[in-house]
């Protein structure tokens, strides 16, 4: 078993092997996915150590002290929060050799092909078709929508359905789509904050070798639910100080404008800034139960806890700012490689919030997760249970 | 605490929110015993008696459980545990609404005991005797005095010890028989202690809105007390008793949040109308999937608080502060929410769900309302009022 002490050798073993001063960042990079220290959880020989996942903290804490280069998460959070899970869960060993290095240094960037014009929160009755043909390799055709990054990836995790007859969740596969094979169209999909970070997906006769399928035909139901799990522990999972993200700007706001201040404002604060650190000290129970070993079910929660906070206090913040909350600071079409939360102005900050509660399962559908399975309470009759999915009212 | 120059809050490095493996044995030990004893139903079939609570289970609860000691060193006869052992006994008394005097005796009043000298024999018999569970002792302040006391003490002192004026709305008065008194003194605030029982010390009974925690007002005619500090630290041992209180109330509230969201879980799971389980249609769901958060963050907010008192962190009055502030409105919301999804089973009598509505609408007020807590807040942080 992997210590922290080992750990720690090991990372100043790559220090000294690799000093950050003199090496470049990519080459330091790989040479630390091949040290096993990418992610120590990982498999030895995938970029980890078969370590316990909370002694990352000691690598990364070594790293940062010494000024080691990082792998800009930014723009690779998809591929790292989503793609690496469920290709490590249920990849072949080539695709894990091929895919896992380049997405961690970030070579390769990912991107996610699920969302569609007609399944959002009802996800699995994607219509996009994979139909085989007759060397074995599969025919895609349909459209995506929401995808971040789509137009910086080189890969993609895909959802399509490959039965029609079957009802909706057991007729879906799974597979990894290349974004530059012919037939894959990326069009940029502006936003309510005029930027697009966001892009729609056209897949158009788009050729996937049957080798680039993840799980079992039929089985990209269950696939995908290893890709959303994981996606929904990376939103709010982070570690955050007090009054740290949006509370802390307006909070700073406060202090910075007392000619602005009125009383209703001051309760209102006073208010949102119990919450943001109440929601704050739930985070760090969850990880400290992690930590322990006794995950709670808390971790459904706090992306809604997340999202209402950052509307209310982005909304809160727009209308204490008086006459500079009626102004905008640019509508310029920009297609960023990340969000950044607290980023620019007041107004942008609103506007981007409103997704905070669609994006990555919508407040109600969680609201639905954590009544069903943390308290246990009776779904509601479903009418698309076992009927095939091309009977489906459309 | 704050001495003006604002604090942007340094909270403590690394805060357990967790619970030991001792604090779990212990809160097994206190609710199988309230299970036994004190489940709600045995306690709505005490209410309206003449007890002033129910003397077998605080006998039951303070002696053989050991809890009324868990805040006294052991040298003084307690056991010498910590607010974050005594906030699981509030979590589990919340839970099933015990009418027992926890709080206000063997939190508040022992928490202002300590604050004194306990070399002295007049401080540390009674923290002994509270200790021991043998004596019930309260502070006598009306139950929403907020941490930072009232402005000015209801009652005067004379030179002599003789204690005049009147103190209204004192938790748990009628069953006490150990008075803690905050008083003006002649040379400035003094704390003494005095029989309930001492000539010139009269206690009134009123009806309360929560039946589980009886209220009296306290009238002292040249009562006789003892003094056991004044000045500075007077002040400070009210306003570290009043401190923990607050703190170690949100733990009393998550448990009554707890009671009322379970509970009304497991009734729309099985009530069905409209040929369904009620607690399958969204509307519903969606209020207790809301609740179960509100209850998940207000256990974060409240074992902070716990904690930080518990480390003697200079962070506890902003914890205390957050955690009053955010888990007294979610055990209120929670028991309205009970009360609502009941249904008319939900209004009857018969049904405890009555009891946890008015504990907790009760706890909101007690030892400082939210907005007391945000208001105290804002100079803790450094977020001035207009």
């Amino acid at each position: 078993m992997t210590d922290a002490e080992d750990l720690r050798r090991r990372t100043v073993e790559l220090l000294t092997a690799h000093p950050p001063a003199e090496t470049g960042r990519l080459e330091f990079l790989r040479a630390r996915f091949d040290a096993g220290l990418a992610w120590v959880h990982f498999p030895e020989g995938l970029g980890g150590l078969d370590a316990p996942r909370s002694l990352q903290a000691v690598v990364d804490a070594e790293l940062e002290a010494a000024g080691a280069p990082g792998n800009d998460p930014g723009r690779i959070g998809i591929g790292l929060g989503m793609a690496a899970p469920t290709i490590l869960r249920f990849g072949s060993d080539e695709q894990k050799q091929r895919l896992l290095r380049p997405l961690w240094t970030g070579e390769e960037v990912w991107c996610q092909l699920f969302s569609e014009p007609g399944a959002g929160s009802d996800l699995a009755a994607l219509a996009t078709r994979a139909v085989r043909d007759g060397e074995g390799d599969w025919i895609v055709d349909g459209q995506k929508v929401w995808t971040s990054s789509a137009h910086l990836a080189r890969w993609a995790i895909l959802i399509a359905r490959t039965d029609p007859d079957l009802p909706k969740h057991r007729g879906i596969s799974y597979f990894v789509c290349d974004m530059t094979d012919p037939g894959v169209e990326v069009r940029p999909l502006r936003q309510i904050t005029g930027e697009a970070e966001f892009n729609e997906v056209f897949l158009t006769g788009v050729r996937i070798p049957d080798a680039q399928r993840l799980g079992e035909v039929g089985e990209g139901w269950k696939v995908a639910q290893t890709t959303l799990m994981n996606e929904r522990v990376a939103i709010g999972g982070a570690r955050i100080p007090r009054e740290g993200g949006m509370i802390g700007v307006a909070a700073a706001d406060w202090r910075a404008r007392p000619g602005l201040r009125t009383h209703d404002l001051h309760q209102r604060l006073l208010t949102l800034w119990v919450e943001a650190e109440v929601a704050r000290l739930t985070g760090e129970r969850l990880r400290q139960q992690l930590t322990m070993g006794q995950p709670g079910p808390e971790g459904s929660g706090m992306k809604l806890a997340f999202a209402r906070l950052a509307q209310e206090i982005s909304g809160w913040e727009v209308e204490f700012l008086a006459e500079d909350g009626l102004t905008y600071d640019d509508w310029t079409m920009r297609r960023p490689d990340g969000v950044d939360f607290t980023g620019r102005e007041a107004g942008y900050r609103y506007l981007r919030a409103k997704g905070n509660s669609i994006e990555g399962g919508t407040s109600e559908v969680l609201l639905n997760i954590v009544a069903e399975r943390v308290l246990g309470l009776p779904p509601e009759p479903r009418t698309d249970k076992d009927v095939a999915w091309k009977d489906l009212p459309r | 605490m704050n001495d003006g120059t604002p604090l942007t809050g340094t909270p403590a490095a690394d805060p357990d929110l967790l619970y030991s493996e001792d604090e779990e044995a212990l809160r097994a030990a206190v609710r199988s015993l309230l299970a036994d004893r004190g489940d709600p139903a045995t306690v709505l079939a005490g209410l309206e008696s003449e007890v002033a609570y129910d003397t077998g289970l605080w006998r039951a609860l303070a002696t053989e459980i050991g809890a009324a000691g868990l805040l006294v060193p052991e040298k003084l006869g307690g056991a010498g545990a910590s607010a974050r052992e005594a906030a699981v006994v509030l979590e589990e008394v919340g839970r099933s609404v015990a009418p027992v005097p926890y709080l206000t005796s063997a939190v508040i009043a022992v928490t202002a005991l300590l604050g004194c000298d306990h070399a002295r024999e007049d401080v540390a018999a009674p923290l002994a005797a509270l200790a021991g569970g043998r004596t019930v002792g309260v502070l006598a302040v009306p139950l929403p005095t907020a941490p930072g006391g009232p402005a000015e003490p209801a009652v005067r002192a004379a030179a002599d010890g003789a204690l005049t004026g009147r103190v209204t709305s004192v938790a748990d008065a009628a069953g006490a028989e150990l008075l803690l008194v905050s008083a003006q003194g002649p040379d400035g605030p003094a704390l003494y202690s005095v029989e309930a029982s001492a000539d010139g010390v009269r206690t009134d009974s009123v009806t309360p809105l929560d039946l589980t925690r009886p209220l009296g007002h306290l009238t002292f005619d040249g009562a006789r007390g003892t003094l056991l500090a004044s000045g500075d630290r007077a002040r400070a041992a009210v306003e570290r008793a009043l401190l923990t209180g607050a703190g170690l109330l949100a733990s009393e509230q998550l448990g009554v949040a707890e009671w009322c969201l379970t509970e009304t879980v497991r009734y729309t799971a099985q009530r069905t109308q409209f040929g369904r389980p009620v607690g399958s249609f969204q509307a519903l769901k969606h209020r207790m999937a809301a609740l179960w958060l509100e209850v998940a963050s207000a256990r974060a907010a409240a074992r902070n608080a716990a904690d930080a008192l518990a480390t003697g962190s200079p962070d506890a009055p902003v914890a205390v502060a957050v955690a009053q502030a955010y888990c007294a409105p979610v055990a209120v919301r929670a028991a309205q929410e009970c009360v609502q999804l009941h249904g008319g089973i939900g209004m009857t009598w018969e049904h405890p769900a009555h009891l946890f509505l008015k504990r907790a609408k009760s706890d909101e007020l007690a030892l400082g309302s939210p907005g007391r807590h945000r208001e105290a807040l804002a100079g803790l942080v450094g977020l001035d009022a207009p």
